[in-house]
């Protein structure tokens, strides 16, 4: 199995380690129809502080990948690996897609729910919640329940959640897919501001071009049926990054179309096989 | 005049049964109807007031209170914590849903002279059917409960690192405490069913022992009061379990 491997990044460091290691990913499941490969061959290395965008067609596995680093699936051959750089930390925080906060709790509650589960000190929860509540500006809301919060606030206190447990990675998957242009802009912004305080290792996972550009150090394109990796490019906008004025570059416009061009074979090829499936 | 629609259902509600009673008081009156086996509202006061002050309806009121509550206990918290239990492990809901299936559909009240013979005349068989009555709605609602919860939090906890009691306490029991409620409302209204005819045998107080001995006695009167009793009864547990359930879920939206 051909796994692209990665071309050398110019720069003028020699690269840090690989934080995650990903080697010969195999996902395969049982249906009625005989067994469905989500993931077939997937290699991939990510580096210590790298923001890592995945895009691709949905169905392509994505979503499968990200369930296998955050230990919620297992994979059916092949090895993960999360380098530990220190184990008091929790290897994973995950943002997942959709509604996830927990209804039954407040904001406060929900976004302190990793570290209570963790034993941390009352003293340590109670700063570093107020902190991110503080960074996502849902310190007045914090005694609210989720059913009295917008969408995107919701979003954020996944968000809050996920950081304030210090995770060694960070796992989002498609964060912004529910919300509208205006809202997903914003939390654009919020979480490349709250990453650049920490600058931890990031695998984000969306089905849109313009998103992976924005945000990642490096995009990981994957193709559908069997989800296989087609290509890895690299982002070379310096960061901080604003992500209105990084749409006014000319360069950006010229990532987003080569990445559409390597995209939309995918996402053609995937809904031909979705017209020969469906009757 | 225009009423919020609230206020319109909560005068209608109040309406409904004053109007009824007001029917009856002059049915009786005007001798429609037979006073001996319907005595006018006024006169069912009367005696109401009466077995009050006498102390007489206290004690079979308190009798069956105490019942009721060794009931709910005793078979709400298994039922709860079972119920929990299936809800989240395949296994134990394999092993135990056929025999609630299989023992649900039997009437409770058919069950009554099982429980007597198991638990002869004394307290215990009335408090067991209780239990019983408590049981069935509760675990079958608990289980539900934790089955609707979404998949999504069960990750949400497994990917916080939360533990086997984490889960319990932080996303089965909240996320299921809604059907748990209805479960707990729909049990306290069959312990009252259960209570007035587990004492109607064999039992020397309790409200159902009031209403089976005025009928024996021919007191119709008192009879009335025990049916009045066991009604009110039901109206102050619906109205304290709906307070219970505002102030245990604030998270749920209300329209």
């Amino acid at each position: 199995m051909a796994v692209p491997q990665l071309a050398p990044t110019p720069v003028k460091t020699p690269l840090p380690p690989a934080k995650i290691a990903i080697a010969g990913l195999f996902k395969t499941f049982a249906t009625r129809t005989g067994p469905f490969t989500a993931l077939d061959g997937i290699g991939l290395d990510i580096a210590r502080g790298n923001f890592c965008t995945i895009v691709g067609p949905s169905g392509c596995g994505k979503t499968t990948l990200l369930r296998i680093l955050a230990g919620l699936e297992t994979a059916t051959a092949g090895e993960v690996t999360i380098v530990a750089d220190d184990p008091a930390k929790p290897l994973n925080a995950m943002v997942f897609q959709g509604e996830s906060i927990f209804p039954w709790m407040t904001v406060w509650n929900n976004a302190a729910y990793g570290l209570k589960m963790r034993g941390a000190p009352r003293a340590h929860i109670r700063e570093v919640v107020a902190h991110y509540l503080d960074r996502t500006g849902l310190a007045p809301f914090a005694d609210r329940y989720p059913h009295q919060l917008s969408g995107g606030m919701k979003q954020r206190v996944s968000i809050a959640r996920a950081f304030a447990t210090d995770p060694e990675v960070l796992l989002m998957d498609e964060p912004f897919s529910a919300l509208d242009e205006q809202n997903r802009t914003l939390l654009q912004e919020e979480l490349l501001r709250i990453w650049d305080e920490a600058k931890k290792t990031v695998v984000f996972i969306t089905h849109s071009v313009d998103e992976a550009v924005t945000l990642g150090d490096r995009i990981v394109v994957m193709t559908a049926h069997p989800g296989r990796i087609k290509a890895i490019v690299e982002v070379p906008f310096p960061r901080p990054r604003q992500v209105l004025g990084l749409r006014r570059d000319p360069a950006y416009g010229a990532l987003v179309f080569r990445i559409w061009g390597d995209l939309r074979d995918e996402v053609d090829r995937a809904r031909r096989q979705e017209a020969e499936i469906e009757p | 005049m225009t009423l919020s629609p609230g206020t319109r259902d909560r005068l209608i509600g109040l309406a409904s049964p004053v109007v009824l009673l007001l029917l009856w008081e002059g049915c009786a009156r005007l001798g429609w109807v037979d006073a001996r086996f319907f005595p006018a509202p006024s006169r069912i006061a009367a005696n109401f007031v009466k077995l009050a002050s006498t102390g007489e309806l206290w004690t079979n009121l308190s009798a069956s209170l105490d019942r009721l509550f060794w009931g709910y206990l005793l078979g709400g918290i298994p039922a709860l914590l079972l119920g929990l239990a299936m809800g989240l492990y395949r296994p134990i809901r394999a092993l135990v849903d056929p025999l609630v299936a299989a023992t649900y559909p039997i009437p409770k009240s058919a069950i009554l002279p099982l429980m007597l013979l198991i638990f002869g005349l004394g307290e215990a068989s009335k408090v067991a059917m209780v239990a019983l009555g408590v049981f069935y709605p509760m675990i079958i609602n608990t289980t539900a409960g934790v089955l609707e919860i979404d998949r999504i939090y069960l990750d949400v906890g497994k990917n916080f690192g939360a533990g086997r009691w984490q889960t319990f306490r932080t996303i089965a029991l909240p996320g299921a405490a809604p059907l748990i409620m209805a479960g707990v409302k729909l049990g306290a209204g069959l312990g009252l069913v259960l209570i007035a005819i587990a004492e109607m045998v064999g039992a020397q107080s309790g409200i159902g022992y009031m209403i089976w001995n005025a009928w024996q006695l021919m007191a119709v009167d008192t009879m009335f009061v025990g049916l009045i009793v066991i009604a009110l009864l039901g109206f102050a547990f619906n109205w304290a379990l709906d307070e219970i359930e505002r102030w245990l879920l604030p998270w749920k939206a209300r329209g």
